[in-house]
C-alpha cells in the first residue's frame, strides 16, 4: 500500500503505459474490496446478506472441490461452443462471400437467432435435445456465433479495390483470392468477432445452465449459484459468481493475447503507441 | 527492313459508365515496343480510365484493342503481361517486403522458394536490400512505392503502367524515383504508360506525351520529347527541358481551353 501511494505523485512520465494499465485498475480494486470488507464489518451485514470478501476467498478455497468439478463443466461447453461459432461462423461468412444469393438468402435467418431472446428459446432446445450437455452447448452456440459470422462477412468485403484489380490483374484463382487476400483482410474483423463472442459463449452456457437447472454432481457453475441461492449459503453463490468473473476476464485475456500476437506486424489495433508511425 | 510491330493498338476506343457518362472517346493509340508514354491531363480527363482499359480491369464500350504481338490463353483471352503501379502503394499490410515481391510469381503458380530468389533480386535492384523482412507499415512513403515498383517488375512485364504512382510523395522523394525509373527503363526497355497530371514529370520522363481533354476525355495532341540518352539532374535544369515543358504546358492549356469553347 505504502509503494503504491508513493508511485502515484510522480505518474505521468514512467507510469504511463503498461504500469498505469495495470497499477490503476488493481488500485481500484483493492480499494473496492477493502471498502466493501470495512462495510461487512463496521455494519455486522450477517453473511446470508452480504458476505465480505475475506469469507467469499474462504468459501472458495473450502469448496474448491466441487467447484473446480463445476467450472471445468463450464469450461468445456464454452470452449465447445465458441470453437463451433468460430469454425461455423467463418465458413458461413466465405460462403457469403462467394455467392450473393446464398447471403440475401441465409442472413435474416442468422439475424433471427441473434435477435431471439436466448432465455425464451432454452427451455425449448433442452425438451427438444435428450442430451442436456448438447442442448447447453446449442444455446451457448447460437448467442456466440452472430458476431463472428457478421464481423468476418464485413472483413471479407472489406479487401483493398485496389489490392482486388491487382489478383486480377494476375488472374489469380478464386480460391487464391480467398486465401491470400479475403482471409487475411477479413483476420483482424473475425478476431474482433472473437473477442465478442468468448464472453457471450460464457453468457450463454451460464444461461442455459439457469433454465436447464440440473442437479447432481456433473452441473456447471450456473447450477452452483442457484443450489446455493436455495440453501442460502451467500458466500458459496458469490464463490462461484467469482470463478464465472475470472473465467469471463481469462476469456477476454488470452484472445487478446492471441489477436496481438497474430496482428502485432501489421494493424493498427495491434500496435503499442509507442510504435506508430 | 519490316517495319516493327505495335504492342497494343486502339482504334476508336470509347468508354461509356452505367451513369452514362462518356469518360473516353474515340482514342486512337499506338503503342510500340518501348515506349514511354505519358497521359498527361486534369482530372476527369479519362487517363486513369484508360489505363485500366490497357489493362484490361474494364472493357472498352466502343472500338478495337489489337494485341498484335501477345499470345493468348486456354480461354482465348488476351495474356497482356502487365505490371501495374497504383496511386498507392497498395501493398498487402500483413506480409513483409520479400512475400509483397513474390506475390505475382506465386499467383502465377511459381515456387515459393524461385518465387522469393526473383523478388529478392528486384528488392535489391530498388535500392531495398536489407528490408526484405520489413513489414510495409513500417516503410516510409518512398520505400513502399519502390516495393510496389519491384512487384510490378518482378514478372518481367512486356508493359508497365503507372497510375499517378509518385502524386501523393514529397517532391525530393519524387525526383529520386522518377531518376530510379528512367534508369530501370534505359536498362530493361519494357514499355511504360504513365499516367500524371504534372507537365514537369512528363518531359522529365516520357518520349510521347499524351495530352489529354476532358469532357470527353480524349487525345487532344501528341508531343514527342527529346532528349539525351542519360536523363538525369543535368537534364532536369537544362533550357531544352525548359522550353519542352514550355511546349506541353501550351498544349494542355489549349486542350483545357478547348473544352470551356
Amino acid at each position: 500500500m505504502s509503494e503504491s501511494t508513493k508511485a502515484t505523485p510522480a505518474a505521468g512520465s514512467f507510469l504511463e503505459g503498461t504500469w498505469l494499465r495495470i497499477l490503476a485498475p488493481t488500485l481500484l480494486a483493492l480499494l473496492f474490496l477493502g471498502g466493501w470488507e470495512m462495510m461487512v464489518r463496521v455494519r455486522e451485514i450477517p453473511p446470508y446478506i452480504l458476505p465480505g470478501p475475506i469469507a467469499i476467498w474462504q468459501t472458495l478455497l473450502r469448496d474448491w472441490g466441487s467447484l473446480s468439478v463445476s467450472l471445468l463443466i463450464t469450461l468445456k461447453i464454452t470452449f465447445m461452443a465458441l470453437s463451433v461459432a468460430a469454425i461455423l461462423g467463418l465458413v458461413l461468412a466465405i460462403l457469403f462471400a462467394q455467392s450473393r444469393i446464398i447471403e440475401l438468402s441465409l442472413f435474416p435467418f442468422a439475424v433471427i437467432l441473434q435477435v431471439t431472446p436466448i432465455v425464451a428459446i432454452a427451455p425449448l432446445i433442452i425438451i427438444w435435445v435428450d442430451d442436456i450437455a448438447i442442448s447447453l452447448l446449442i444455446c451457448a452456440w447460437i448467442v456466440a456465433f452472430f458476431p463472428i459470422l457478421s464481423n468476418t462477412t464485413v472483413g471479407l468485403n472489406s479487401a483493398d479495390h485496389n489490392l482486388k484489380d491487382l489478383f486480377k490483374l494476375y488472374r489469380a484463382s478464386r480460391w487464391q483470392v480467398l486465401t491470400r487476400l479475403l482471409l487475411p483482410s477479413a483476420l483482424p474483423y473475425f478476431l474482433a468477432g472473437l473477442r465478442i463472442s468468448g464472453g457471450l459463449a460464457l453468457i450463454g452456457a451460464i444461461v442455459a445452465e439457469f433454465v436447464a437447472g440440473t442437479g447432481g454432481s456433473a452441473s456447471g457453475l450456473a447450477y452452483r449459484i442457484l443450489e446455493a441461492g436455495y440453501q442460502l449459503q451467500i458466500p458459496r453463490m458469490f464463490a462461484a459468481l467469482v470463478l464465472v468473473s475470472t473465467t469471463g476476464i481469462a476469456i477476454f485475456l488470452s484472445l487478446s493475447l492471441l489477436t496481438h500476437l497474430l496482428l502485432r506486424h501489421w494493424h493498427e489495433s495491434a500496435m503499442g503507441r509507442g510504435d506508430r508511425r | 527492313m519490316s517495319p516493327r510491330r505495335p504492342l497494343l493498338s486502339l482504334t476508336g476506343v470509347s468508354k461509356r459508365y452505367a451513369t452514362g457518362t462518356l469518360a473516353l472517346d474515340g482514342i486512337d493509340l499506338t503503342i510500340m515496343p518501348g515506349d514511354f508514354i505519358a497521359l498527361l491531363g486534369p482530372s476527369g480527363c479519362g487517363k486513369s480510365t484508360l489505363l485500366r482499359l490497357i489493362a484490361g480491369l474494364t472493357s472498352p464500350s466502343a472500338g478495337t484493342m489489337e494485341w498484335p504481338m501477345a499470345t493468348h490463353d486456354a480461354t482465348g483471352e488476351v495474356e497482356r503481361d502487365i505490371g501495374f503501379v497504383f496511386q498507392e502503394p497498395t501493398l498487402m499490410p500483413w506480409a513483409n517486403v520479400i512475400r509483397n515481391v513474390a506475390l505475382p510469381l506465386e499467383l502465377a503458380g511459381k515456387k515459393r522458394r524461385e518465387a522469393e530468389e526473383r523478388a529478392a533480386e528486384w528488392i535489391a535492384r530498388v535500392d531495398l536490400k536489407g528490408f526484405e523482412k520489413a513489414y510495409p507499415r513500417a516503410l516510409s512513403g518512398g520505400m513502399r512505392m519502390r516495393v510496389s515498383i519491384a512487384r510490378a517488375l518482378v514478372t518481367r512485364p512486356r508493359i508497365l503502367l503507372m497510375d499517378e504512382p509518385f502524386a501523393a510523395l514529397d517532391e525530393i522523394t519524387r525526383f529520386r524515383l522518377n531518376n530510379d525509373l528512367v534508369q530501370l527503363w534505359a536498362q530493361e526497355r519494357f514499355t511504360v504508360i504513365f499516367v500524371t497530371h504534372s507537365v514537369f514529370e512528363s518531359v522529365y520522363l516520357a518520349e510521347r506525351i499524351m495530352v489529354m481533354a476532358p469532357r470527353p476525355g480524349r487525345i487532344a495532341e501528341e508531343v514527342a520529347i527529346t532528349a539525351p540518352a542519360e536523363r538525369g539532374e543535368e537534364f532536369r535544369t537544362s533550357p531544352e527541358y525548359a522550353a519542352q515543358c514550355r511546349t506541353v504546358s501550351l498544349a494542355l492549356s489549349s486542350a483545357m481551353g478547348g473544352a470551356h469553347e
